[in-house]
């Protein structure tokens, strides 16, 4: 009963992890840069969606879409503010700009959403169950992992399979190149950011039932999103995906058996023991540089 | 080399630094019209930004009372200074040195945090003024070996609610085997060793076991089902509002239910919209409410509160009742001591609160001799009360 409630619980968690990470992946599969405020993102659609459908009162699935709206709308702000005039420059200053864009949305959130934790009204996902040996599970924790499980499909095809996702990767590779056969190379990585921004808005919506909403909510949640990008090989969005997974079951399944107070010392732990012995990440592939 | 450029930076700069100082001194008021100010360090942001707003509320009512009636020693008005310590210890003490060294206060609030109580202890202490605890219950806050010892408090005190729990839960729910779900940080040890100390008191009970969780928890089921599974037939439960909210929807997920016996922690925010339907079930103490028949000072306040802040039109609408009723019965005890020190000298203050001659028919009940040199608590457990949420509404369960 104990490891069967962890189970659940984990593959949850674990698949909004691997919802971030793909965030991670996207952006930097196309332009080798990433948002590493991407909790941030989680909470604007998570705070978005609770003020359009609670506090104004409009119906749930506008209120979706809007957020999911703004969320890629920010991915293209923080694309435009904080990364591109300085990978123009060719300097690595983006990982901390992001970080620092982070910062202001967080707070700006906290000015304008109020320093209260909310909590979503209970709905149809939430109160409705199904009863799986003994265990009780509500039907947003079996849509979560569906969907996050989609997504990765959804994007592995996109990339491996049709030719404008071949052509998105080939941006990174050698971009010159790309440019010559026609490939417009900054669309390219704001559409990335978009689409990441939209992943992390998901993941945001859909975990709000779950916790309380806040605008401190995404970022531990994003911390652990990039670690498990990295664990997964951020190259690869399976991997990313079927890492998610392992680090949301292992968090749960040692709450469950050794206490809350030893999981972020053992995961993070056990994250560094797999970098250390496989530093690609499980499913990445070591970048071939041609010289 | 003194070229042009630097003379006429050199003379700008001195000419500021004059101006900066001829009104400093122009603008420093009289000591005679000088306030009397009285700092408060709370959660005025974050999780248990409600806590502090209350608290907020009871002292800002007292203080317009004190100040309509003409102020203190002599005429002079009550001043609020507040800080946000942001639930967090080092900012806490950030703030209380800075309130006594910069703005001089002349006593001190607290919070709601254990946490920041304990550690600001230490600072009012050596510093000599004057602290009144309006909410933290830990008992090392005014049970903390110091002497003389500046710290005072109208609120509950762990080691007393402890016993009223599991008393409680013995009475009212025919509890046999209690589990423990306490938060990780001091005030849940605060609160442990309470309980563990009360339960060899308390024949009626034997506690089943000890479960922690953190703050940031979202899942306590692995907890409750080890509780489960020891045969626990009632939950005592230590913890802030989001953790507990959380842990009262893991409860309610595993479809176990089980009475909850809980420390106040959970009246500090949005409880009901954050645990979701189940809310009710969480019985947890109090030291006032405002329902039912008040006391004249109860009308009084509640009239007062209703037109400071025209959101409460009845008691339903005061959020996190016994902060505004603490404060508002410490402030008041607060101002007949300075008034009997006839200073603002901490030591006369502090003698004045562990000898107050005075009579005070306050909120929670008529204070006589509420502190003395070996007692710095106002409140004992025949002042608690038992309540849990109607919806929005807090309502008494006896």
């Amino acid at each position: 009963m104990l490891v069967s409630s962890a189970l659940i619980t984990g593959l949850g968690l674990g698949s909004m992890y691997g919802l971030l990470a793909l965030g991670f992946h996207v952006t930097y599969a196309v332009s080798s840069t990433v948002n590493f405020a991407q909790g941030g993102t989680m909470m604007l659609g998570a705070v978005l969606c609770f003020s359009l459908w609670v506090t104004l009162g409009w119906p749930l699935p506008l209120a979706v879409l809007l957020a999911l709206l703004a969320c890629a709308a920010w991915g293209v702000i923080v694309e435009r503010v904080a990364v591109r005039p300085f990978v123009r420059r060719g300097s690595n200053s983006w990982l901390m700009a992001t970080v620092a864009l982070g910062i202001v949305l967080e707070n700006a959130v906290l000015f304008t959403f109020g320093k209260d934790p909310r909590g979503m009204p209970p709905g149809f996902l939430t109160t409705q169950s199904v009863t799986i040996a003994g265990l009780k599970i509500q039907l947003l924790q079996i849509l979560i992992p569906l969907v996050g499980l989609s997504f990765a499909f959804a994007l592995h095809l996109f990339f491996q399979r049709t030719r404008h996702g071949k052509a998105l990767l080939a941006v990174v590779q050698n971009t010159l190149a790309a440019r010559l056969m026609g490939i417009d190379v900054e669309r390219v990585a704001t559409l990335s950011f978009a689409l990441s921004g939209l992943l992390a808005g998901v993941a945001g919506i859909m975990v709000a039932p779950l916790f309380t909403i806040s605008s401190t909510m995404g970022t531990l949640f994003g911390i652990k999103a990039f670690a498990v990008a990295i664990l997964g090989g951020i190259s690869s969005a399976w991997g990313v995906v079927i890492a998610g997974l392992i680090y949301g079951l292992a968090e749960a399944l040692i709450t469950a058996l050794l206490g809350s107070i030893y999981t972020q010392i053992v995961t993070f732990g056990l994250v560094i023991l797999s970098l250390a012995l496989m530093p690609n990440g499980l499913f990445g592939r070591a970048e071939v540089r041609k010289v | 080399m003194l070229n042009e450029r630097s003379k006429w930076r050199a003379l700008s700069v001195g000419g500021a630094l004059a101006l900066t100082l001829a009104l400093g001194l122009a603008v420093h008021p009289a000591a005679a019209q000088e306030t009397i100010k009285i700092g408060h360090v709370a959660a005025l942001s974050g999780a248990s930004a409600q806590s502090g707003e209350a608290i907020t509320r009871g002292l800002v009512i007292a203080i317009d009372e004190i100040n309509a009636k003409g102020g203190l020693l002599g005429g002079r008005k009550l001043e609020l200074i507040q800080r946000d310590d942001e639930s967090n210890p080092p900012k806490g003490v950030v703030a209380a040195r800075e309130l006594v060294s910069k703005e001089k206060v002349v006593a001190m609030f607290g919070g709601i945090d254990t946490p920041v109580a304990l550690a600001t202890v230490p600072v009012v202490n050596k510093e000599k003024v004057p602290y009144m605890a309006v909410w933290a219950a830990g008992t090392g806050i005014t049970r903390n070996g110091a002497d003389p010892n500046y710290v005072f408090r109208v609120s509950a005190v762990d080691v007393l609610v402890d016993v009223k729990l599991l008393d409680y839960a013995a009475k009212k729910f025919s509890s046999k085997k209690p589990g423990l779900m306490l938060i990780n940080n001091p005030w849940g040890a605060s609160n442990e060793q309470g309980l563990v100390a009360a339960d060899k008191d308390n024949n009626a009970v034997e506690i089943a076991g000890i479960e922690k969780f953190e703050n940031n928890d979202v899942d306590m089921t692995p907890q409750l089902t080890r509780l489960k599974e020891k045969g626990a037939d009632s939950i005592i439960l230590v913890v802030n509002t989001p953790p507990g909210a959380q842990m009262m929807k893991s409860r309610e997920r595993m479809g176990w239910k089980v009475p909850v016996v809980s420390h106040w922690g959970i009246s500090g925010g949005r409880f009901p919209e954050l645990a979701g339907p189940t809310a009710g079930d969480a019985h947890f103490v109090q030291t006032y409410s405002y329902f039912g028949k008040l006391n004249p000072t109860g009308e009084r306040v509640l009239a007062a509160l209703k037109k400071k802040y025209p959101a409460i039109k009845g008691p339903e609408d005061v959020f996190a009742p016994v902060g505004t009723a603490n404060a508002y019965d410490a402030m008041h005890l607060l101002g007949l001591a300075i008034a009997q020190a006839g200073s603002t000298d901490g030591d006369k203050i502090r003698e004045a609160l562990e000898g107050l001659n005075a009579k005070f028919a306050g909120l929670i009940k008529t204070y006589d001799k509420p502190f003395s040199k070996t007692n710095h608590d106002a409140l004992g457990a025949a002042d608690y009360i038992m309540v849990r949420y109607d919806g929005d509404k807090i309502v008494p369960t006896q």
